[in-house]
């Protein structure tokens, strides 16, 4: 194998997945190349106190063994070689709340640090079985509870854009490693909008697909009714391109569903949205949002509008109870799936200091040391509203709200092919600014929660960056359950059409992260997270 | 509906066995109030006449074949236990008088 300059390595970290797999099914990159490019970005930006920090794990050995796996049967030829997926040799992050054998997986929790799976997670095993090299795990909000992934136990992942500011959350280092060009792809979990929102706050794409449509299964649940893995990327045909690869039906995955997966690589390719009616919702823009959130969005109509859709408004009047019926639905979920965090079968156990040593104090001292503040809040509150009394008057009023949501989807969706609005009502805020108040936290999820609510897809991507501070701002699609192809058609359309406006994509525009991590005088991570109890 | 209290935190703390010291029941208590009283209108929204969606995309009951499938060894299973002993999970014990 040659060694690569430094301009042959720039070149290949900033190449699409679409791209590294041209190149390396004609022979013109070895994977071993690949994926060690890679590496060398994750080792120059993301460690030490001024670092990106995206990454949990560095899974170097087994993804240099991978990638030469593949480089040897591609030498090979042959039956072999053309068996070998279209993405065989790209390498991936994932995110460290999906099962992995052969590295740990944290869920971003003290209460499994140092904890293996004996088993992985179902798109963990269609990851291996495309020979995609797994680059390690990313970090997260502590078991995906947070929108800045400041409440990983582990510390904060920075934005690349702007390393005092927030990658959004939970799935910020998946974003985080994309945008900085430590992976071409990730994979994140979205259960309110851990996927889009720091896909929009990162300048990147991430896609919630239809519930049920990639499975669960190894994914640490938080609240099941929700979760859903979905693909991480920087342009929409990639994040479509993973999306086959993790997608269809998992026997392992009772919720599983048994449909076919549509062919969303040939959706994102059709080029053209002449005649689709794209609806803006009332409820989720305007009044709240940030005037550079605003006027990009405007922009993006007005692009989709010349491309030959017609834009037509429709109005979700229940969206207004989303968010409080999902602050409802998601920690009772969760207070059942963490029940069995309880210091017996895996992870952490902590004595009381005093005696009696029952195992109910057992499990009240484990479970105090090994969840941060915001999963004991979570726990609390589904307790609260799962408890005999409320339980009317909370979880299933919020249960009924799901319905009223899902009926102003339809009627939607009755109007309108695909609906738009922006995906966070804010860009990325500065580390540390709304730790002390949970509610201004929640309120970032207020535009994605809807769709968790129903089950529909979303995916969002960079829409330029807001006037007043340069940071980007994301464009969330919608589209009726298992169109999710909707999505990738208008997605792919809408990115060319504001990248031939940026004169390319758009994260030529961010800041030279080398310089940025090595000069650049950040305030140390551990003053900004001393009030949620986090340290590394 | 009720507003949520110091009391009630602490025995919802001791439900879900999650120790907390007097400091942190107290700022709980006190965020909890908040975000109680922001969902609060939930419970406004919907009449008697919506039905409960439990489940985003309906699905019938999922059944498989009965037959063994891929099981754990102990050894694989016991991997990541705090503690164990002879093929099983050890815990402390389960009254108070041992």
């Amino acid at each position: 194998m040659t060694e690569l300059n430094t301009q042959d390595a720039a070149g290949l970290i900033r190449s699409s997945a679409a791209t590294l797999a041209g190149k390396l099914a004609a022979g013109e990159v070895s994977a071993v190349e690949v994926t060690q490019a890679h590496l060398d970005r994750i080792a120059a930006v993301d460690g030490g106190e001024r670092g990106v920090n995206a990454f949990l794990h560095v899974n170097t050995e087994e993804a240099l063994a991978v990638a030469a796996e593949v480089d040897s049967i591609r030498t090979a030829g042959g039956a072999e070689a053309e068996k070998l997926h279209a993405l065989a040799g790209v390498p991936i992050a994932v995110k460290d709340l999906i099962v992995t054998i052969g590295q740990p997986t944290t869920a971003g929790s003290k209460i499994l640090e140092g904890w293996h799976s004996p088993y992985d997670a179902t798109v963990v095993k269609r990851l291996r079985d495309a020979r995609m090299p797994i680059l390690g795990k990313t970090n997260l909000d502590e078991f995906a509870m947070g929108s800045s992934t400041e409440h990983s136990a582990y510390g904060p992942t920075r934005n690349p854009w702007d390393l005092d500011r927030i990658p959004g959350g939970s799935g910020g280092g998946s974003a985080a490693a994309v945008a900085a060009f430590e992976a071409p792809l990730a994979l994140g979990t979205d259960t309110g909008g851990s996927i889009r929102q720091p896909g929009a706050v990162t300048g990147t794409v991430g896609v919630k697909p239809t519930y049920g449509s990639v499975s669960r299964y190894g994914a640490i649940a938080m609240a099941s009714s929700l979760d859903q893995i979905g693909p991480v990327s920087r342009t929409v045909l990639d994040s479509a391109l993973l999306h086959q690869v993790i997608g269809g039906h998992d026997p392992r995955d009772s919720t599983s569903l048994p449909d076919p997966l549509a062919d969303l690589v040939a959706a994102a390719s059709i080029g053209n949205v002449e005649g689709l009616r794209i609806g803006i919702i009332k409820e989720l823009h305007g009044e709240g949002y940030q005037a550079g959130v605003e006027n990009r969005f405007n922009e993006s109509l007005e692009l989709l509008k010349g491309a030959g859709a017609e834009i037509v408004e429709v109005s979700c009047p229940n969206f207004q109870y989303a968010l409080g019926a999902y602050y409802l639905i998601m920690p009772s979920e969760a207070s059942s799936n963490l029940a069995k965090f309880d210091g017996v079968r895996f992870g952490l156990r902590v004595l009381p200091k005093d005696a009696p040593l029952t195992i109910e104090r057992v499990m009240g001292a484990t479970r105090a040391a090994g969840f941060g503040d915001e999963v004991k809040r979570r726990i609390i509150l589904g307790t609260y509203a799962l408890s005999a009394g409320y339980y009317d008057a909370y979880y299933g009023s919020a249960q009924k709200v799901r319905t009223l949501v899902q009926r102003d989807f339809e009627a939607a969706f009755a109007k309108a092919d695909v609906l738009i609005s922006p995906t966070a009502p804010t860009t990325a805020f500065k580390l540390g600014e709304k730790l002390d108040d949970p509610l201004a936290m929640y309120l970032n999820d207020v535009a994605t929660i809807p769709a968790n609510l129903a089950g529909v897809p979303g995916l969002s991507l960079p829409g330029g960056l807001a006037d007043e501070d340069g940071l980007p701002v994301g464009i969330q699609l919608l589209a009726p359950a298992r169109q999710d192809a909707r999505l990738y058609r208008v997605g792919a359309v809408l990115e060319s059409l504001l990248e031939a406006k940026w004169g390319g994509p758009l994260l030529d525009q961010a800041p030279s992260l080398v310089e940025l991590v090595e000069t650049k005088v950040v305030e140390p991570v551990e003053t900004l997270v001393e009030t949620h109890g986090g340290s590394h | 509906m009720a507003a949520i209290n110091r009391e009630d935190v602490a025995h919802l703390a001791r439900l879900a066995h999650i120790e907390m010291s007097a400091q942190e029941l107290d700022r709980m208590a006190g965020e909890l109030a908040v975000i109680v009283e922001s969902v609060k209108s939930v419970s406004e929204a919907a009449g008697d006449d919506v039905p409960a969606t439990s489940h985003p995309i309906p699905l019938t009951n999922v059944f498989r074949e009965d037959v063994v499938g891929h099981t754990f060894t102990a050894e694989q299973s016991l991997s990541g236990a705090p503690d164990a002993a002879e093929n099983r999970f050890k815990v402390p014990a389960i009254l108070d008088e041992a």
